[in-house]
């Protein structure tokens, strides 16, 4: 019968396959949505310049990359996990607990997060961490105590602020850019308003006030978005009072659509970023596995090409793309050079 | 409504040609459905205007690009120089840029320019320059004219997407860069071509988009329907003729029988995370392969194959079977000399269902590893074409709509007109071979 001849083709080929997949060449990136324009960015020029195959860069955000990597060691896992944050103590135990102790921390540069809405809506040039806590926390400080969020308009806080419904597009919590998000705007206005000291004096502990600092509104006025930047793009195109959060490299590859606000009186910037000037931005990673160097062909050199100044320097691509160079990056070529892991 | 009746002559009472009071009403009903059933046509008909003219106009500027036309000579030292350094693309886009510029000063340009200028309106071209000296070594020394692309943001601007107003002042583009633009243009040193570089191209980086090509995931998508049509087809097949002419009618194949039809009903992503956890964290097949993204899609294409086999065998009229038996025809040789046959063309049809809905399946794809800078090089061969990293038709679109650059945005719509002519001409394939199959009794 063809079928039987068919079904033993198959099993022929994928019997075959399997001894292929033995001898993986090609380096296997996966992690963060934020750093993967940067890396697709270097995995083309590193095919286009050297021997070796083109790496292959996933996406699905920096926890679920960190995941896969701390799945083991072994050709069929990831060897470099890219993390718009650094990786958690949590994860370094469950990386130990799979065989995977050895871990280069590569920091490649820095990333700003932006707020921006749409270029024929409303300006919003007088922004402070506290604007953004009083627009979407549950509860919010009004005349010395500590009530549920009674505002509506930005303009009803800060009269420097536009009377405009509030509406914002935030990341997702599966986002790395969530984390820094809270910490550096949420937590830096909550404690800024006082809230935070009114709910210890409320009663709470100081874990639990923290972790309350956090929260949003759940009122439809704060809402998150779990794909990519432009998911919340077509979500600003559609309202004209919204702000939106994104990354640096996204705002400026979109300036005809977006209009940026401005941060304690900062625009943001590869420059205010740089000095530091502009308050929210965070260091971006990738994680290599130090056992898979050797083992897989081009992982070192990939590692080496990523940091080198041609690529991550100032005058280099990744920079003219969006990325903040980093003002260490000797330091990091040298520690990729000696493969120093952690700890 | 009613005066379409024929009531010309003169009605006696009880006649057949005037229409009592109740026919009309049954008439006008019908007349009523009719209306709605042209209506719903005409709306779906409406919806599929809609949709391909705006499939065309956002995805046909992604077949054309433009290009600068530029006469260079690269010198054996200038080759050395650049082979030399680590990042050799960036040299090799210098020597482009710097032929450019001598080019435009030899022809005398009245319009201000500098150097920043012209880096800004030549696209990413190291690349290609590299590629053609590492094949053509011979060509070192004497004059090359490189057709090569501009930048997204200038080819986007000869595709009228913006005007000269429009334009923000930004490192990717300035609007004083647009007058020089024109006088290349209305020169010629700037025309607009067919990209075959689209169709046969690899994915780019995303600061790109002049490069990015869908050609590698149309290969990915290719190994991955082979996969799915070699174990699908024929497991598919001989599970219903089992089920349905051999199989004993009991508790047990009544609960396969279900299971099978609520499979169906399971959402594909569903079958992304089996297949990560069984295929490739248990069988430990290679991640991001074709191979693996084929035996996901399979699983999720068997149950549709089998509902429809089986419910064209079982429309394959009862005197077959029983004539084929009376001659002395073994059960076996009836089913697969006679029923089969005859139901074929309900099988195939299933069958390309099943394909196509394969075909345009982006989320099982995304937890195996086939979303993302994927397809970015061809398979060295027909067997690495099964297990080599590779992507996906619609992985590939989605991963164009999600990236910044708006230039990508053009390439994802300009890849849903490729995906849906490989769907067409697998549908053609199966038309043509569902009529040599057909049988009419």
């Amino acid at each position: 019968m063809s079928f039987i001849k068919l079904t033993a083709s198959t099993l022929a080929i994928a019997a075959v396959s399997a001894t292929a997949a033995a001898a993986r060449d090609n380096v296997q990136v996966a992690g963060s949505s934020t750093v993967l324009p940067y890396a697709s960015i270097v995995a083309e020029a590193f095919g286009a310049n050297t021997d070796f195959p083109t790496p292959v860069v996933e996406s699905g955000g920096s926890s679920a990359g960190l995941k896969r990597f701390c799945e083991g060691v072994g050709e069929n896992t990831i060897d470099v996990a890219n993390a718009s944050r650094a990786i958690r103590e949590k994860e370094i135990v469950a990386c130990a607990e799979n065989g995977v102790t050895d871990i280069i921390e590569v920091r490649i540069g820095y990333d700003g997060i932006v707020f921006a809405s749409q270029i024929d809506g409303p300006a919003f040039d007088a922004f402070t961490p506290s604007d953004i806590f009083n627009a979407l926390a549950p509860k919010v400080m009004v005349d010395g105590e500590l009530v549920d969020n009674p505002y509506t308009q930005w303009s009803e806080f800060n009269a420097d602020l536009p009377a405009a419904d509030i509406l914002a597009f935030i990341p997702g919590t599966k986002h790395g850019t969530r984390e820094v998000f809270e910490e550096k705007v949420i937590a830096a206005g909550c404690e800024a308003t006082g809230a935070m000291e009114a709910m210890i004096a409320g009663g709470m502990s100081e874990d639990d006030a923290e972790d309350a600092c956090l929260e949003v509104r759940t009122d439809g006025r704060s809402v998150d978005i779990d794909g990519d930047y432009t998911e919340t793009l077509a979500s600003i195109d559609a309202n004209t009072n919204a702000i939106g959060v994104f990354g640096l490299a996204f705002y400026e590859n979109n300036t005809d659509k977006l209009k940026v606000a401005t941060m304690s009186g900062v625009v943001p910037s590869t420059e205010s970023i740089a000095t530091g000037e502009y308050p929210v931005s965070r260091p971006l990673f990738f994680y290599v596995k130090a056992a898979h160097i050797g083992v897989i062909p081009g992982l070192k050199e990939y590692a080496q090409f990523f940091v080198a100044d041609e690529l991550a320097g100032p005058d280099g691509p990744l920079a003219a793309y969006g990325l903040v160079s980093d003002p260490e990056l000797a330091a990091t070529q040298a520690a990729v050079e000696a493969e120093a892991t952690m700890n | 409504m009613t005066d379409a009746t024929n009531s010309g002559a003169q009605a006696p009472k009880t006649s057949l040609i005037a229409h009592d009071a109740r026919t009309k009403k049954r008439n006008s009903a019908e007349k009523r459905f009719r209306a709605y059933g042209v209506t719903a046509i005409g709306i779906g008909l409406f919806f599929l205007t809609v949709l391909f003219y705006s499939i065309l106009k956002s995805g046909l500027p992604a077949f054309t690009t433009t290009v600068l036309s530029v006469e260079f000579t690269m010198t054996q030292e200038q080759y050395d120089e650049a082979e030399g350094t680590m990042l050799k693309t960036a040299k090799y886009q210098g020597f482009f840029n710097d032929g450019l510029a001598a080019q435009l000063a030899e022809t005398g340009v009245e319009v201000e320019y500098d150097a920043k200028t012209i880096e800004r309106i030549a696209g990413k071209t190291g690349n290609l320059i590299r590629a053609h000296y590492q094949e053509n070594p011979n060509t070192i020394g004497s004059p090359v004219t490189f057709d090569l692309p501009t930048s997204s943001r200038v080819n986007r601007y000869i595709n009228g997407e913006f005007t000269k107003d429009e334009v923000e002042d930004s490192r990717f583009l300035e609007a004083a860069d647009l007058d020089l633009v024109d006088v290349m243009l209305a020169s010629g040193t700037i025309r607009t071509v067919f990209d075959w570089n689209f169709i046969t191209g690899k994915d780019s980086g995303v600061d790109n988009p002049g490069g990015a090509g869908i050609g590698a995931s149309v290969i990915g998508s290719f190994f991955m329907m082979l996969v799915v049509l070699v174990l699908s087809l024929p497991i598919g097949v001989a599970a219903s003729i089992y089920l349905e002419e051999f199989a004993p009618k009991n508790r047990w194949t009544d609960l396969i029988e279900v299971n099978i039809s609520n499979l169906a009903a399971v959402p594909s992503i569903v079958f992304g995370i089996l297949g990560l956890a069984v295929f490739i964290q248990f069988m430990h097949l290679p991640q991001s392969a074709p191979l693996v993204g084929g035996l996901v899609l399979t699983l999720m294409t068997l149950p549709t194959i089998i509902i429809s086999t089986r419910a064209s065998l079982k429309a394959v009229p009862p005197s077959i079977r029983d004539a084929a038996l009376g001659i002395g025809a073994s059960k076996m040789q009836a089913v697969f000399h006679h029923v089969l046959p005859l139901a074929m063309p309900g099988i195939l049809t299933g069958t390309i269902i099943g394909l196509a809905q394969a075909l345009g399946e982006t989320a099982p794809l995304l937890l195996i590893g086939m979303v993302g800078f994927v397809a970015r090089e061809y398979p060295e061969g027909f067997i690495q074409g099964f297990v080599e990293p590779n992507s996906a038709m619609p992985a590939q679109i989605y991963t164009w709509a999600s990236r910044a650059d708006a230039g990508f945005y053009e390439k994802a719509w300009g890849g849903i007109i490729v995906l849906l002519a490989f769907l067409l001409t697998m549908n053609i394939i199966a038309i043509i071979l569902r009529r040599r199959f057909e049988r009419r009794w």
